[in-house]
């Protein structure tokens, strides 16, 4: 069929056909906001960043200790048996690193965003932070790095109470 | 199973461009009303319409397949939108095969559309929530993040090379030079030109991706005895699959797509299908970067483990090799607007199988095809069977 046809509909416009106003459009600014329950399991994750400590959960049936926690083990699907504190540090299983920012303006320092594997969870049990006080170049695949927290009057239960991840000898 | 037996007899497709003057609704319009003029059928043969579009907020339309539903030949019929991120593309036919294999209908129009240009500054802003709003959003994430982490790690497990990879960018440019709807086939691409481009998030580099695109496209599917009085050359539906893998995403290992080999399976077996690299004769897997063309031959189990880019520098995965893979020129040739794009692989498969895909057509009358689509949090495979004959 694509063989026959000679011309197929579709008309593309440049980025100057909107500056110059060329073609007609409209615009629309969303101004969505929300506000989120941070649920229990992930509610008493937050609550132990707060306090300098990472909290994964145990099931007893699979024999595994997960992070992020949650209330039930998705595998067995049967309620998880306890809260297990895990170590500030891991090793980094992937990371990159990223100029750009989510509208795609270049940023002056890269990112480096990790999935690092917590000490005390099962094997490849990770979670998403960022790495810093390290030279995008020297970063690696099984390095191991350590937690840098924000100083404990300024945590607020949320994510961020990591700085970020740095190197460990 | 008791399932009736389903074809493609028809299929339509817009130009994939980087921002389209017509709306989302028209261009649903213009694919579905090729596809049904192709096979000769008008929208009073159409039992039901399944269409397949990815998130609302790209155009900040809520419930964006009713608002779709008249430009895809939806008025008064049976109507169901279906959605998972990228897989949709694989996974709206896949609802459109069940729709007639059940017997309920016996033509359904399967329309797929993404207008991704509408999001300003850029469809990111909405992508990105599909991070977890609490453990993941706050650190500022980039949806560039994911692939290029996955890449890493994929990267990092067999010991690749950029330059392995890019040869699929390569490969897929240049298919897509000889598609009449494609945005970025280029004829000339060398795998220096992906290396030099510029790095967004590394290891993934400007030309290893596949950029913001708007376009729609539509199959017409129908059951056996209704085919054969439309066409003699019906394409067949023989397997489909599909399967969701946790959205723990980093608690997996992401180096291997487990959810793809779980869906091929599924496909697979549906088709009788015992050793895949034989009898598969040309793919059309989900190449958005060009690492997941050779993850996804993996998972689709065409390749063992860690070889994929062995046969594309070997040149089995060329249009001429012995697997001929993405011929149309893939999502990295010929564009990505999510949806569609996924649905062009369908689209491909049928004309390849027919004879009909002109300057792209793989040589050695191809009998059995697959296409697959891959999405939501890195997390979904989806995956279609087709042939000709039995
Ligand atoms: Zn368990």
């Amino acid at each position: 069929m694509t063989a026959k046809i000679k011309e197929f509909p579709g008309v593309g416009l440049r980025e100057s056909d909107f500056t110059e106003r060329k073609v007609l459009f409209t615009e629309w600014k969303p101004n969505a906001q929300y506000a989120w329950d941070a649920g229990i399991a992930i509610g008493r994750y937050l609550a132990e960043l707060k306090e300098g400590r990472i909290i994964g959960v145990h099931c007893h049936r699979c024999r595994r200790t997960v992070v992020p926690p949650r209330i039930f083990c998705e595998w067995c699907f049967r309620p998880m048996d306890e809260w297990v504190y895990l170590e500030d540090h891991g090793v980094v299983n992937t990371f990159s690193i990223c100029h750009v920012r989510w509208d795609m303006e270049r940023l002056e320092e890269p990112l480096i965003p990790a999935v690092i594997e917590i000490a005390g969870a099962s094997k490849g049990m990770g979670i998403l932070h960022l790495l810093g006080e390290v030279d995008p170049k020297q970063v690696k695949i099984g390095m191991k790095v350590k937690a840098v927290w924000k100083p404990a009057a300024e945590r607020i239960g949320a994510i961020t109470d990591i700085l970020y991840f740095k190197p460990v000898e | 199973m008791g399932l009736r037996k389903v074809a493609v007899v028809g299929a339509g497709m817009t130009k994939f461009v980087r921002r389209a003057q017509e709306t989302g609704r028209e261009l649903a319009y213009e694919a579905a009303k090729m596809a049904l003029d192709s096979c000769e059928l008008t929208l009073d043969d159409v039992d039901a319409v399944a269409l397949g579009t990815a998130p609302d907020a790209f155009d900040a339309v809520h419930m964006k397949g009713e608002y779709l539903s008249d430009g895809a030949g939806a008025w008064r019929k049976p109507f169901m939108r279906s959605y998972v991120g990228g897989g949709t593309g694989v996974f709206a036919p896949i609802q459109g095969w069940y729709h007639v294999a059940s017997g309920l209908f016996d033509v359904c129009l399967v329309v797929c559309e993404e207008k991704m240009s509408s999001c300003q500054p850029h469809p990111q802003g909405a992508f990105l929530t599909i991070f977890d709003h609490t453990t993941e959003r706050p650190l500022g994430p980039n949806l560039l993040w994911i692939f290029a982490l996955e890449m890493n790690r994929y990267m990092q497990t067999y010991g690749l090379q950029k330059k392995d990879i890019a040869l699929v960018s390569v490969k897929n440019k240049r298919n897509a030079a000889d598609h009449p709807c494609a945005l970025l086939g280029d004829p000339n691409i060398t795998v220096e030109d992906v290396l030099n481009s510029e790095v967004l998030a590394w290891p993934v580099q400007r030309l290893d991706v596949s950029p913001v695109t708007d376009g729609a496209v539509a199959v017409v599917l129908a059951a056996e005895n209704v085919a054969k009085r439309i066409t003699d050359k019906p394409v067949w539906i023989k397997g489909v699959g599909w399967s969701l893998d946790t959205a723990y995403w980093t608690n997996r290992d992401l180096y291997y797509p487990k959810y793809v080999e779980y869906a091929a399976r599924m496909a697979y077996e549906m088709a009788g299908i015992r050793e895949p690299r034989k009898e598969i004769h040309v793919v059309e897997p989900y190449d958005p970067f060009d690492y997941k063309e050779l993850h996804h031959l993996e998972g689709l189990l065409l390749a063992d483990k860690g070889e994929a880019p062995r046969l594309t520098a070997e040149g089995v995965t060329a249009r001429t090799g012995n697997m001929p893979v993405c011929p149309s020129g893939g999502l990295l040739g010929v564009g990505n607007p999510i949806a569609a794009a996924g649905l062009m692989k369908v689209a491909e498969i049928f004309w390849q199988l027919r004879g009909e895909a002109g300057k792209r057509q793989v040589p050695g009358k191809p009998i059995t095809g697959l296409a697959q689509a891959w999405g939501d949090l890195m997390q979904v495979g989806t995956v279609i069977i087709l042939g000709i004959g039995g």
